[in-house]
């Protein structure tokens, strides 16, 4: 694949359009658990974007030397120890932060995106163009997740950043906090929320439905 | 074109990516990398993250000492500084040989911890240290405050927490829980000041000397109980066992009733 790739297009497409969490339904696990406040959305973003950007490249680059018979766990490996680093740094430098995330940084390693964007691109492509288009895939994400944080944390305790954007019912002012907001159940909801508005707004990523019958399922991930 | 190379790394790079040889040269070049990287990465940041800890725990400390009311005045009155002793679980009194310098290297020594039995286990340590660290506050010479420190296992892994009781030994002054993975946003909220306020005032053992502390499920009903939070009913127990357990017998039990018997 030595044709001139449009990085543009491979930087964009992920945002909305073919965005990884909300087209693809991938990485909603860690999506779910970190969005209770911006702070720790963002961090757990700039983590995976980095983890996934990297791992990338450097499987692009070992790509015509990686054996068939091993290369999900040459892949993991990387993945894996990336995340290791990431999650040593973090400790280090922004010690409240990284508590904050507890183990979601290390679940990095099992997030659907980043071996989905080594296999399935990075694999196949130069370095450049696979850490583009993983760049790209970890803004996707990260949008999604600074989106509904950003919710999350104006509802649920009237703050955006830690900086009390609504005066609370408690402190005099006219905003009660929404409980709910800080708890897995509405980053579901609004997670959903969120697709159907994608969806509404660009049609053709709406799936043909899958099963007549209620009572066959297909697991998504 | 007939020339044989005779680099090894370029005839590894030739062959076929299907061989046997590649396969096995491949994964452990691999695994090596990997391995230099995460243990490079270890070993030089472990410095500032234990440095980061403790600043962590003595602000904490600290928190937990301002949070008490009327704690301020009384650090006023006794110099302002808490000390720190080493205590001797077993016997209850202050250790001989073992001070806070030397408290890391003696409890890397396996011969200093003690197994815990199962049937009294139930904090699901395993075992426990001989000697552990812990703040005393003196007012005059009466022991006012004193801060065990506790670890315990929640749902999601290990509980350390730092428990602050009254002179009295059976008051809780306030808790601060130092670390804990329980899940965020359920277990996770024995961390918030609300929910660790409510240990401020409860007691922990009844008249007739039996240990009576639990973590309510719902609100507490009884001053031996702190509330509950809704759906986290094995952090909760965790929580309760951690306490139970520490301030029973194999805890901090010798030094307590040394405490009250004003011998220490």
């Amino acid at each position: 694949m030595a044709q001139r790739v449009n990085f543009w297009s491979t930087l964009t497409d992920p945002l909305i359009r073919q965005n990884p969490v909300t087209l693809q339904i991938l990485g909603i696990c860690s999506a779910l658990a970190v969005t209770t406040s911006l702070a720790t959305a963002l961090t757990m973003s700039v983590s995976l974007t980095v983890v996934l950007t990297l791992s990338a490249a450097i499987i692009s680059l070992i790509r015509r030397h990686i054996p068939d018979t091993i290369r999900l766990i040459v892949q993991i490996v990387i993945v894996a120890s990336l995340v290791i680093v990431i999650d040593q740094i973090l400790q280090a430098y922004f010690a409240e932060i990284s508590r904050a995330l507890s183990i979601y940084v290390s679940l990095i390693t099992t997030n659907c995106l980043v071996l989905g964007r080594t296999e399935a691109h990075a694999r196949h492509h130069a370095p450049l163009p696979a850490a583009v288009d993983a760049f790209g895939n970890g803004l996707g994400y990260s949008l999604v997740l600074i989106v509904i944080g950003g919710v999350r944390e104006l509802f649920g305790r009237g703050q955006l950043f830690g900086w009390q954007a609504f005066a609370l019912a408690d402190a005099g002012g006219w905003f009660t906090p929404l409980g709910l907001m800080l708890l897995a159940p509405s980053a579901f909801f609004l997670l959903g929320g969120l697709v159907w508005a994608i969806r509404a707004w660009h049609p053709e990523q709406v799936e043909p439905p899958e099963h007549v019958p209620p009572d066959r399922t297909r697991s998504a991930e | 074109m007939a020339k044989t190379d005779w680099n090894p790394w370029r005839r590894l790079l030739a062959l076929p990516n299907e061989s046997r040889t590649k396969t096995l040269v491949v994964a452990f070049l691999v695994a090596s990398v990997c391995a230099l990287l995460v243990s490079g990465a270890t070993v030089f940041l472990r410095p500032i993250q234990t440095a980061n800890r403790a600043a962590e725990e003595q602000s904490r400390i600290e928190a937990l000492v301002q949070g008490i009311p009327g704690m301020a005045d009384l650090l006023e009155q006794s110099g302002g500084a808490l000390s720190t002793v080493v205590v001797d679980l077993e016997k209850g009194r202050a250790a001989a040989d073992v001070s806070t310098a030397t408290l890391e290297s003696a409890l890397a020594d396996t011969s200093n911890w003690t197994a815990i039995e199962a049937g009294s286990d139930i904090a699901g340590l395993g075992q426990r240290p001989d000697f552990a660290q812990i703040f005393l506050l003196r007012d005059g010479d009466d022991i006012s405050l004193a801060l065990l420190p506790l670890t315990g296992q929640g749902y999601g892994g290990r509980i350390d927490a730092i428990l602050a009781l009254r002179g009295d030994m059976n008051t809780i002054a306030g808790i601060a829980i130092t670390s804990h993975s329980e899940t965020p946003g359920l277990g996770g909220r024995i961390e918030e000041p609300t929910w660790q306020s409510s240990f401020a005032g409860t007691e922990l053992r009844d008249q007739t000397g039996d240990l009576r502390f639990a973590v309510a499920r719902g609100d507490a009903s009884s001053p031996y109980e702190v509330d509950g939070i809704t759906g986290a009913t094995r952090t909760g127990r965790g929580i309760a066992n951690m306490v139970r357990f520490w301030l029973g017998p194999d805890g901090y039990g010798p030094l307590i009733r040394a405490i009250q018997r004003r011998e220490f």
